[in-house]
């Protein structure tokens, strides 16, 4: 395979203003009178050398090669380098060192309605938002009819858009960069305006310009979109390349550096949520996934792992409540209720695991109760910590759609089958 | 630094020699296919520009008239006051000037002869103050999309150029009025024009690009323009200059190429000589203008 975009040692120094980032004249003049005693400083040797100059570096030596026809995420948090990368890419700004062989027209994303006029009609922008994108006038002439269709706004189209619904507005102006007709395609965080509907089908055309055999880069906070659309996946921080691969084992990569930051295993021996009257049992609990510490993602295996010691041997009955950020239970599960290790020999200290085969939280953070107690004592529990840790969960494609329930379906996620038939009166 | 290669493709094991004939393929494929474009960081030069301009014409034209259609939006007059504004400032500069102090206009109706000179700077003040502003009113694209950036303010001065020929036709009935000759010398007012663009295209990129990184531009643009009128022959011919200044005044673009503007409305002789001199200034102007406009534009995102 070609590679259609090589990005060789690329970076991106920025210099941190004190103030704004531009100079007013004055400053240059002070900075031009201050010329003479820098440089007799310098020949000195006590000027600060340029390195030491507060300097932000957006993108430190980057380098990778995307092959013709790949559709790649890139994700990694804010201020990882995302945006710079896209916008080095589509030359909105420059790198200061490296280079990058683009081996085909680039089109760029970054902002819906870039361009757009508010008093203009429909029509009007079209025009305007498309050349801007870099469409020659004859190319979206011919393909006018098919943004308008795809926008829905065939009855507006010369009215100003200022009198546009947004979600009028938002639709066309997707619409035109969707026309672009461009062998590389760099696409930022533009799925997440509009409302659902209009998502999904942003997102069906994206997957339709990923079949057409373009090179797509998208930046996304959206796993479940990046997982479903990409072949390959970018990992970014503070910066630099962490990591290209397959989207499942990169992302997972970036769940669990996330995560091992906040540190995954917690020591509960003197954690402030136990209740009064507990004896300090619990010494401490590790949440973890398929590589991932501290969390998982939709749908995945999900262990919650506690080291205990009791004073006497006890045969452990280990209880999970797990809750939403703001406190309100969602579901609980306890071994004392299915009995599983009742008729176990009583041990005086070790590992209880609880395991969910298939985590079925949507993505979010969650809060931990923890009950510990002993069979042989069935009225009440040992030591119990509440808000004992946090569970962190991640999108998932867990339909292999790029859809998600929404948010306001609320903080479970159920699988369901669907089935359907003609009923034979129906014509009667 | 250690730069490491991450290649996308997932490498599959082949026969060798089908490998190696693939590999001298790809070798032959990589010397006929070269990039389409490269970025390298920390780079000088890379030219004035015109050859990517001429490319995103179609940009320029949309974006120019976006500025027209924009500028006369939800105004009753519309497109008129192109035509009012230079008309009204005439008839109180005939008054003032011509009636009242009575500076010479070389012979020819007062009117005529400082409506010409107004088109002019008229042209030349929009032009200049549009740009100065253009790129910096314009940030919201400069961020998001990469284009020529020379078309930013290129728009603001083909808007301009388009009230110039709006307010133009005013002159048809003015001459009819004085009972003026169509001569020939007509013909060469596309020329000035273009020359007069060419002036205020220098000055306006000039401004422009200065005033993403040094906002005082904004505020002592005005009163350098208010300067710059009172030295240039508007309201008064050169002629009524003293003879000993008159080289300075020939410096600045503007003054041949409203004398010779006005030559061929009146049907007088060209003044080929600051004619000459307009021009080399003008295109110089240019230049110079573009190559710092091409130069801070690396910049202009990160700025603005």
């Amino acid at each position: 395979m070609r590679p259609m975009v090589r990005v060789e040692g690329v970076t991106k120094r920025y210099r941190l203003g004190e103030r704004e980032p531009y100079f007013t004249l004055r400053e240059a003049l002070m900075r031009a009178l201050a010329a003479p005693a820098r440089w007799s400083r310098a020949r000195r040797g006590t000027a600060r050398r340029a390195a030491d100059a507060p300097y932000l570096l957006a993108l430190d030596d980057v380098s990778f090669a995307v092959d013709a026809g790949a559709v790649v995420g890139i994700i990694g948090r804010n201020g990882a380098g995302k945006s710079t990368l896209l916008k080095i890419l589509s030359r909105i700004t420059e790198p200061t060192a490296g280079q990058i062989d683009l081996y085909g027209r680039v089109g760029s994303l970054l902002e819906i309605g870039t361009g757009f006029h508010p008093e203009l009609t429909g029509r009007d922008n079209v025009f305007l938002s498309g050349a801007i994108l870099g469409m020659r006038r004859a190319e979206i002439a011919r393909k006018f009819d098919a943004i308008v269709a795809f926008a829905e706004v065939e009855k507006f189209i010369d009215t100003p858009v200022k009198r546009y619904s947004s979600g009028m507005y938002v639709r066309l102006a997707f619409a035109v960069a969707a026309h672009l007709e461009t062998e590389i395609l760099l696409v930022d965080e533009v799925l997440a305006v509009g409302d659902a509907a209009f998502q999904k089908r942003c997102l069906g055309k994206m997957g339709e310009v990923a079949r057409t055999g373009r090179t797509v880069l998208f930046v996304s906070h959206n796993m479940a979109a990046i997982e479903s659309l990409c072949q390959s996946c970018i990992l970014l921080r503070g910066g630099r390349l962490q990591g290209i691969g397959p989207p499942s084992e990169i992302i997972t990569r970036y769940m669990t550096e996330e995560l091992l930051e906040r540190g995954g295993g917690a020591e509960m021996s003197n954690h402030p949520g136990r209740r009064r009257g507990s004896i300090v049992m619990l010494r401490s609990v590790r949440v973890w996934s398929d590589g991932v510490e501290g969390g998982g993602r939709m749908g995945a295996r999900l262990v919650v792992e506690a080291n205990f010691a009791a004073p006497r041997p006890i045969r452990p009955t280990f209880a999970v409540t797990i809750k939403s950020a703001n406190g309100a239970p969602i579901f609980g599960v306890s071994n004392r209720w299915t009995r599983q290790g009742a008729e176990a020999e009583p041990l005086r200290g070790g590992l209880i695991a609880c395991e969910f085969p298939r985590l079925p939280l949507m993505p979010g953070t969650y809060l931990l109760d923890l009950y510990l107690g002993d069979f042989g004592d069935p009225t009440r529990d040992l030591d119990v910590i509440l808000d004992a840790v946090t569970l962190e969960v991640f999108p998932s494609d867990i339909y292999g759609t790029g859809m998600l329930p929404r948010p306001i379906d609320g903080p479970v996620f159920c699988d369901a089958t669907w089935r359907v038939q003609e009923v034979g009166d129906s014509d009667a | 630094m250690d730069a490491e290669e991450f290649a996308i493709d997932s490498a599959v094991d082949r026969p060798t020699a089908e490998a190696a004939a693939d590999a001298l393929q790809d070798s032959v494929a990589d010397r006929a296919e070269r990039p389409l474009l490269t970025i390298r960081g920390g780079r000088r030069w890379t030219g004035l520009g015109f050859v990517e301009l001429w490319k995103y014409r179609d940009l320029l034209l949309l974006l120019t008239w976006r500025e027209i259609k924009i500028r006369y939006k939800q105004t009753v007059l519309g497109i008129v006051w192109a035509v009012i504004q230079p008309l009204l400032t005439m008839v109180i500069f005939t008054l003032l000037f011509g009636k009242l102090a009575r500076l010479p206009s070389d012979g020819a109706p007062y009117a005529i002869f400082s409506y010409v000179g107004l088109l002019a700077w008229n042209f030349f003040n929009t032009a200049v103050a549009g740009s100065s502003t253009s790129l910096v009113g314009n940030s919201n694209l400069i961020t998001k999309v990469y284009f020529p950036r020379l078309v930013i303010p290129g728009a603001t001065v083909g808007a301009a150029l388009f009230d110039l020929a709006i307010a133009a036709t005013l002159l048809l009935p003015m001459m009819l009025f004085y009972q003026m000759t169509f001569s020939l010398r007509l013909l060469m007012l596309p020329i000035f024009t273009l020359l007069l663009t060419i002036v205020a295209s220098g000055v306006g990129l000039w401004a422009a690009a200065l005033n993403v990184k040094y906002r005082d531009v904004r505020y002592a643009l005005p009163f350098l323009l208010q300067v710059w009128m009172f030295v240039t022959p508007i309201i008064y011919p050169i002629s009524f200059v003293p003879a000993r200044w008159r080289w300075l005044i020939a410096l600045n673009p503007l003054t041949g190429i409203i004398a010779n503007l006005r030559a061929s409305v009146l049907d007088r002789s060209f003044d080929w000589r600051n004619l000459f001199i307009s021009t080399l200034v003008a295109v110089s102007l240019l230049i110079y203008s573009t190559y710092i406009f091409r130069r801070l534009e690396r910049e202009f995102a990160d700025l603005i």
